[in-house]
This record gives structure tokens, C-alpha cells and sequence, in this order.
């Protein structure tokens, strides 16, 4: 038989070994998220230098007043501890600031990325055939820590050098890599952390969420800690996050802070190994819980199934936006007073936020918010709207299909979900924002002028979904040339003053049509129009989708 | 028959882009008749059903179910039929019990009694969410789903893929129990033995028409035996005559053992001259569907001709088509 013949060429030693096959995985894991890694790459250098060269562009003036801001609780939430903020430069801020949202991100690709070569594999056996050949039982959880080990170093490498090249060498290099490799290291403990949920559930969902939620208690702790005392109390230092910024990058840094990231991922991984080797292949060590054999009483149309699809989608972006609104807020005295001193010496600042007049500035800089949370909401129902294209392509639409359920019925129930999800996220953030600032004693503008926005946002909303909708329904392949309406509108809500565009091109952003600053009266002409191109795109969608074929893999 | 057929197909075209799916099928289903629509991968049949089930437009030719559009009435037809498709997609947040449920209700009410009969004679534990079933407990879902339902028609396409033999067999008990109940069927399926076992009538479909069409003792017809006897004599004379193909001697007991196909239409002549050859022994079997789906395929199917292990070259066909055809 071939297979004698064969055996001497496999390498003795490599049997036996867990660890065996390591190398090669690592060279396929690399070799298939190399576009995936690339743009994380990009994207967390890319926030660094745009982060550096935009609060130079800012002035030691505009510095100090966003110093104060970063005293309040709200700031201290969404920055740090405070090292340095009396003499606030553009390192110090960064640090001080930007630790949070970069640990956030490469914690997210961390997770991400270790349940993505473990559990995820392990799910769709498609690691049973890796598993089949000699590879050892712990190389692909190895390989997959080793590359995420490489990421994060060339990540943290790359951004020293770009913060370094960005301040014109104004800051230490030291400094620099301090902020970047603790930085890593701190996201690289939540990876650590996903390897030991990928052995705990049997799920990558599930791991994917505790180590996501580690990351939330992290962020709890070090708030608290450090708005219990500056520069951090006890708490702080049970936070992967707190180590990160307690190296007091470009003030006084120190690097034994990251020996605690670096034992807390060594503990976390043998930990990892331990349980790995007392679990089954695919298995968990916590047993799923069984569901319901029977559905309940409500679950009895197309409407009541998408909703159970996406309520839960629909809640933790609802709980999202209202805590991101709510915050901003809270801040948005701090942020006119120093917006206001700062547009006086800024061009730019001026022509985005109308001007230099204190109530003027204000609804400029609350319209600028509004577009944000508009934008954000269009989002939602543009990638919701997607869910009915993939319950196609699965074969799911086919099953209801198939039923008595006709192709309006079906698509319909979507469309209505998604739609009075986005409505309702959007008074969500409107809310929140007028509570949050209303909190910190903000009574202008009134509850009104936020009520006028939020209704008059709505509409602008349902045009796009009604867009979205339209192109799935007649031309499904180019669904996703909604979003080219939805950056469009961005630019031309953000910059249009600054580019000076042609009124035609403007007109085309549904957004154009609402009333220019906050709270304005809109113009009925112009609600009744973009309420009449949201009904005609819905209907034409569906429409199409009645007369269309379906498309299933 | 006169009654409105359950399923009436004629003519029907479609195409997808530059490929010709479907291409003037015909086929008939009689109310209360088990029906088998038999093809490789890739012959049109998950595209017929598409068609009959209105999620597909069809390009030309008719499809009827009870006598209405396939397309124009699909909402009230499907009220009066259950489908289960071939490669069954769950919501992965919904479990296996409550996707059961969800799908009776939209048809009506859902008989609790008949649901956990099912349940326990499928094997299936209805509490796990669908994201953790595999591949044959996702096609118990849709099963279970579609025998619970009070339909007049069922429409399944390769429901059995994935399924155990002895899940096989329970799923061949309630056809059973459907067809004598007066449900038609169509079953569509590459695994032969089932269609043999359960359907009274055969459509063989191939690049999307329909090549045979018919019962199975019709079908057998038209087609060949496979006969081996022992006789004292010298057999060769046989080898000459009308209708006899692979022919082959060996040395038994007692004289040469001959074995050879047959056209069904020449049987009689060559008995006659085995009897005079001496006949000792002699049996004679009608042809399988495998050897009537082999004869229509034999061509699409390179080796086969010299492979020594026909269950291998029909699994390896139905690799290559799955390959070729999506």
C-alpha cells in the first residue's frame, strides 16, 4: 500500500508532539487574513497619525480647554486616568485619551481573531480536517496567539514610528513605543482571554461575547477607579486598560506596567492549554442549555420572525447610542465653550459650524452631532435591511416562501422591523443627547427643536432604507451601492460649505433637504418630497421583489 | 384519469444567464400517485421545483399545481402543499422545536400530538438551537415540519440526504403512510433504492427534459435483463442472437456458465435456445433503476465502463456533479 511506502518521509519527532504543524499553520492563518490584518493595520495607525496631526491642528489654547473637559466624569469615562492634563500637549492627550479607543479596537480584532482560527474552525469542522493531518492538538490555538502576537507588534511598531513621523519628532520615540506596545499588550490580554472562553464554550459566539465583556468590565473598572481618585485608585489596576495608561506615556513613562500585561497573558494561555487538554474536539466544558421545544404563542408570522432575528441587534444598539449620546451630552457645554475659542483662530472650524457666535456655533457643532447620529442610524437600517438578502441566499426566505406567505408579506415584514427599529434609534439618540445635556443643566434648545429634528431625521432615514430595499429588490448584486449615498451624504453634510459644491450635487443627499441648523422649522415642500421618494422607493421595492426570481446557493 | 393532476408540467424552459436549466420539461404528477424525479446533479430538478413552487419565473411552458399557476396563485396553493428542500437552512437563533411550530403555524394549526410522534420516531431533540444541529438533524426539522402538516401535496427534494438508514427507512414509512392517505408526492432524489422502494411512477430528467417517463414495470420494458444459466452444451451460438449484450462464459459445474443482458423484446428466443442447450440452472432479473438511470447517464460518467465497483462510480458521478453544476 501507498501509505507504508509513505511513512518513513513523515518526520518522526513531529508524532507525539501537541504542538506539531505549528509553523504551517501559522504561515495559512497569516497567508489567509493577510488582507483582513492589512487593514486593521492601516486603520489603527492611520487613527494615530490622524489623531496627532489633528490635535496639533487644534493649538495649546484649544488643548488646555479640552484638559478640562477630560476632568469630568463623562471624559474621564471616555479618556484616562488624567497624568499630564495640566500641561496638556498633543502626547499627553493621546495618551491620555486615545489608550481606551486603540484597546478597544485591537481587542476587538484580538478576540475576533483568536475565535476565528479556534472555535469558529472547530464549529464548522473545517478544523477537523487540519486536525486529521499531523498537527498537533494545541498548534492551531498556538498558531493563532503567535500570529495575533505578530499583528500587534508590527501594529505597535508601525504606530510608534507614524506618531513620531506625525509630530514632526516633537514626540520621544520612547514615549511613543510606550504608548503603542502597552497599548498591545492590553488588547493582546483580552485575545488571551478569548482562548480560554473558546475552551469554555462551544460556541464562537459566545466567546466572541465573554471576550468582548471582558473588555466592558475592564472599562468599568478603570472609570471608576480613576474618577475615584486622579490618576487612577486601586480599581484602575485590575484593568488590562489602567496598565496601559498608568506607563504615563510622554509624562514620566515607565515600563514595568506592561509586566503585568505580559504575566496576565501567560497565566491566561497555560490556563487556556490546561482546560484545552480536558475538553473534547468541538466540545465545550460548559454544556449548551437546551431551548424550548415549543415556540411561543407569538411566534406565528413573517413579522414576529424578524423581529426575533433582529431584536437583539436592535437592543444592544439601542443601549449603545443612548449611552453614546447621553455621554456626549453631558459634554456638550464643555465642548461649545472651547469649540467657541477655538473657532476663533480656525477657518475650517467656522465654515463646518456656521461661525463664531456662540448660539450660532451651537447649533452648527448639535446639527454636525445630529448628522453623526442620523448617519449612525442609516447604517443600522442599511446593514438590517441586508438581512432579508442573506435569509435569501441561505434558503430561508425559500422555506416561508414555499408556505402561504406571499413575496409582499414576507419582505414587507422586514422592511417594517428595520424601519421602526431605525425611527426608534433615532429617537433614541435625539433623547438621550437632549437628556444628557438638559443633566448638566443645557436648557437650550428645548425639548421641541429636538422633537422637530428627530422627526424631520426619520424621514430623511426611510429614504435611505427605501433605497437599500429597491436595489435588493431589482438589482440584488448591487445592493451595497446604498452606502456610496450614505458616505456622499457625510461628506456633503460635513464639508459642504468647505468644498462649495453646486446646489444640484448637494440636493442629491437626503439629509440636504432637512433644515439647516438645529431645531429649524423644516419646509413642508421639502418633508412632503422626501416623504414621497421614501414611499415611491418602498413601494418600487416591493414591488421588484414580486416579480424577481429568487436566488438561493 | 381525468381528475386535475396534482402537478402538471409542459414545456417548461428556463434559463439562467447563457445556461439552459431547464428545457422543455414535461412532467405529471396524478392526485394520490408517489412520483420519482430522478436526475444527477445539475439535470434541472431543484429548478423544476423552484419553478412549481413560484419562487422561480419561468421563460416559457406551463406549470400547474391542482390545476392553478404555479406563479400567479403560488400564496393559495401552497396553503394544500408542504416542501422540504434539499439542503435545509434553520434560523440559528430559533431551536429545532420552535422552527417546527413556526412553519405549521403559518399553514394553520399545528396538531401537538402528531408534532411529538414525529419528534420521537426522527429522533430529534427539539430543544437545541438550529445553529448546533447537523447536517441530517436540520433535514429532520424540515421533515418532521412537513409530515405534520394536512397537505395534498408533497414536495420533497432530496429530503433524505444526511439521513441514516434507519432514518431512511421511517422517512419511507410516512410516504407510505401519506400516499395511501391520498397525498401525492414528488420526490425528487439520485438515491435509486428509494425511489424504488415508494414510487409508482418514474421521471428521469437529464440537462432539463425529461428522457423516460412512466411506471416502473413500463420503464422495465424497455429495457434489459440480466440472465445467467448453466448448460451442458456449448453455448456460443447465443452470443449471435438479436438483442443479447455483455455476454460471458465460465467453466461450472456440470458444464459453462453463461451470463448475458437482454433486450426485454427478445427474451423468447433466447430461452429457446438455452433450453436446448441443456438448461440446468437458470435465473433472470429484472433490471434495477440503477441499471435504467445507468443506461441514461453511462455517458456522463467516464470510467465506468471499466471500474469493477459500481457503488463507487455512482458516488464518484455525484461528486463530479455536484462539482460541475453549481
Amino acid at each position: 500500500m501507498t501509505a507504508v511506502a509513505l511513512a518513513p518521509a513523515v518526520p518522526r519527532p513531529s508524532f507525539g508532539s501537541t504542538l506539531s504543524g505549528t509553523g504551517r499553520l501559522v504561515r495559512f492563518m497569516l497567508r489567509r487574513d493577510r488582507v483582513r490584518l492589512s487593514v486593521w493595520t492601516l486603520s489603527v495607525v492611520a487613527f494615530y497619525a490622524y489623531f496627532a496631526v489633528a490635535l496639533d491642528a487644534m493649538g495649546p489654547e484649544a488643548l488646555a480647554g479640552r484638559a478640562l473637559v477630560m476632568e469630568t466624569p463623562a471624559g474621564i469615562v471616555m479618556g484616562g486616568p488624567g497624568y499630564g492634563i495640566d500641561n496638556y500637549t498633543v502626547g499627553v492627550a493621546i495618551a491620555n485619551e486615545g489608550i481606551t479607543w486603540v484597546v478597544l479596537a485591537l481587542g476587538i480584532m484580538s478576540v475576533l481573531h483568536v475565535v476565528r482560527h479556534t472555535r469558529a474552525e472547530e464549529e464548522s469542522s473545517r478544523s477537523e480536517l487540519v486536525r486529521a493531518a499531523p498537527v498537533g492538538r494545541h498548534a492551531p490555538a498556538v498558531a493563532a496567539v503567535i500570529t495575533l502576537f505578530v499583528v500587534n507588534a508590527v501594529i505597535a511598531v508601525v504606530s510608534a514610528l507614524a506618531l513620531y513621523g506625525a509630530s514632526g519628532e516633537a514626540m520621544p520615540l520612547a514615549d511613543s513605543f510606550g504608548l503603542t506596545v502597552g497599548s498591545g499588550l492590553a488588547a493582546m490580554v483580552f485575545g488571551a482571554v478569548a482562548v480560554v472562553a473558546c475552551q469554555i464554550t462551544e460556541h464562537g459566539r459566545g466567546a466572541t461575547g465573554i471576550g468582548l465583556a471582558a473588555y466592558g468590565l475592564a472599562l468599568v473598572l478603570r472609570s471608576a477607579g480613576d474618577i475615584q481618585e486622579r490618576h487612577g485608585s486601586l480599581l484602575s489596576w485590575f484593568s488590562p486598560i489602567g496598565w496601559a495608561q498608568q506607563m504615563r506615556a510622554f509624562v514620566d513613562l515607565r515600563w514595568w506596567p506592561t509586566a503585568l500585561s505580559v504575566v496576565a497573558i501567560l497565566v491566561l494561555l497555560v490556563l487556556g492549554a490546561f482546560l484545552a487538554s480536558r475538553r473534547d474536539f468541538g466540545g465545550g466544558l460548559v454544556a449548551t442549555r437546551g431551548g424550548r421545544a415549543d415556540a411561543p404563542a407569538s411566534l406565528r408570522s413573517p413579522l414576529a420572525l424578524a423581529w426575533r432575528q433582529q431584536r437583539s441587534a436592535f437592543g444592544w444598539t439601542a443601549l449603545g447610542m443612548a449611552l453614546m449620546w447621553y455621554a456626549s451630552g453631558t459634554l456638550l457645554p464643555e465642548i461649545l465653550e472651547m469649540g467657541v475659542s477655538g473657532a476663533e483662530d480656525n477657518e475650517m472650524f467656522q465654515a463646518v459650524f456656521g461661525g463664531t457666535d456662540p448660539a450660532v456655533f451651537r447649533d452648527g457643532f448639535l446639527s454636525a452631532m445630529m448628522l453623526f447620529a442620523a448617519l449612525a442610524c442609516a447604517a443600522y437600517a442599511i446593514v438590517m435591511s441586508g438581512r432579508a438578502k442573506a435569509e435569501e441566499t441561505a434558503g430561508r426566505a425559500e422555506v416561508l416562501l414555499a408556505l402561504a406567505v406571499s413575496r409582499s408579506r414576507w419582505f414587507g415584514a422586514h422592511l417594517v422591523v428595520v424601519g421602526l427599529s431605525t425611527v426608534v434609534l433615532m429617537a433614541v439618540s435625539v433623547y438621550a443627547m437632549w437628556a444628557g445635556a438638559v443633566q448638566v443643566g443645557m436648557d437650550e434648545p428645548g425639548l421641541a427643536a429636538y422633537t422637530d429634528v428627530f422627526w424631520t431625521y426619520s424621514v430623511a432615514l426611510l429614504v435611505y432604507l427605501g433605497l437599500a430595499a429597491a436595489l435588493y429588490a431589482w438589482v440584488p448584486r448591487f445592493a451595497s451601492a446604498v452606502w456610496l449615498l450614505l458616505v456622499y451624504s457625510f461628506v456633503v453634510g460635513m464639508f459642504g460649505a468647505v468644498f462649495d459644491l453646486p446646489e444640484g450635487a448637494e440636493a442629491i443627499s437626503p439629509l440636504n433637504w432637512l433644515p439647516a441648523g438645529f431645531g429649524e422649522a423644516p419646509e413642508t415642500a421639502s418633508m412632503v418630497g422626501l416623504g414621497a421618494v421614501a414611499a415611491v422607493l418602498l413601494g418600487l421595492a416591493l414591488l421588484g421583489f414580486r416579480w424577481r426570481d429568487l436566488q438561493s446557493s | 384519469m381525468t381528475a386535475t393532476p396534482a402537478i402538471e408540467i409542459h414545456d417548461l424552459r428556463k434559463s439562467f444567464g447563457r445556461v439552459q436549466a431547464l428545457d422543455g420539461l414535461d412532467l405529471t404528477v396524478q392526485p394520490g400517485e408517489v412520483a420519482g424525479f430522478l436526475g444527477p446533479n445539475g439535470a434541472g430538478k431543484s429548478t423544476a421545483i423552484r419553478v412549481l413552487l413560484g419562487l422561480l419565473r419561468a421563460d416559457s411552458g406551463t406549470a400547474r399545481l391542482f390545476g392553478g399557476d404555479a406563479w400567479r396563485d403560488a400564496v393559495e396553493l401552497h396553503r394544500r402543499l408542504a416542501y422540504v428542500p434539499g439542503d435545509v437552512s434553520l434560523w440559528p437563533n430559533l431551536t429545532g422545536g420552535e422552527a417546527i411550530d413556526f412553519l405549521g403555524r403559518l399553514r394553520g394549526t399545528v396538531d401537538k400530538r402528531r408534532k411529538a410522534d414525529l419528534l420521537e420516531r426522527f429522533e430529534l431533540d427539539p430543544t437545541k438551537k438550529a445553529r448546533t444541529y447537523s447536517k441530517g438533524n436540520r433535514q429532520k426539522v424540515a421533515l418532521v415540519a412537513a409530515f405534520s402538516m394536512d397537505v395534498d401535496l408533497l414536495i420533497l427534494d432530496e429530503p433524505t440526504s444526511g439521513l441514516d438508514p434507519l432514518m431512511e427507512a421511517v422517512f419511507t414509512e410516512y410516504v407510505r403512510e401519506a400516499a395511501a392517505a391520498g397525498t401525492s408526492v414528488l420526490l425528487s432524489s439520485h438515491i435509486l433504492h428509494e425511489v424504488e422502494k415508494v414510487c409508482d411512477t418514474v421521471t428521469i430528467i437529464r440537462n432539463g427534459t425529461s428522457v423516460e417517463s412512466g411506471t416502473l414495470d413500463e420503464l422495465r420494458h424497455l429495457t434489459r435483463s440480466n440472465v445467467t444459466a448453466v448448460v451442458s452444451d456449448d453455448p456460443s451460438g447465443v452470443r449471435g442472437l438479436a438483442g443479447v449484450h455483455n455476454f460471458a462464459t465460465a467453466p461450472a459445474d456440470g458444464g459453462t456458465r453463461v451470463t448475458f443482458d437482454i433486450d426485454n423484446a427478445q427474451v423468447g428466443p433466447a430461452m429457446s435456445q438455452l433450453t436446448a442447450l441443456g438448461l440446468h440452472s437458470l435465473t433472470a432479473a429484472p433490471p434495477s433503476l440503477e441499471e435504467l438511470f445507468m443506461r441514461h447517464y453511462g455517458d456522463v460518467l467516464p470510467g465506468a465502463e471499466s471500474a469493477d465497483d459500481g457503488a463507487d462510480d455512482t458516488a464518484s458521478a455525484a461528486a463530479q456533479g455536484t462539482a460541475g453544476a453549481r
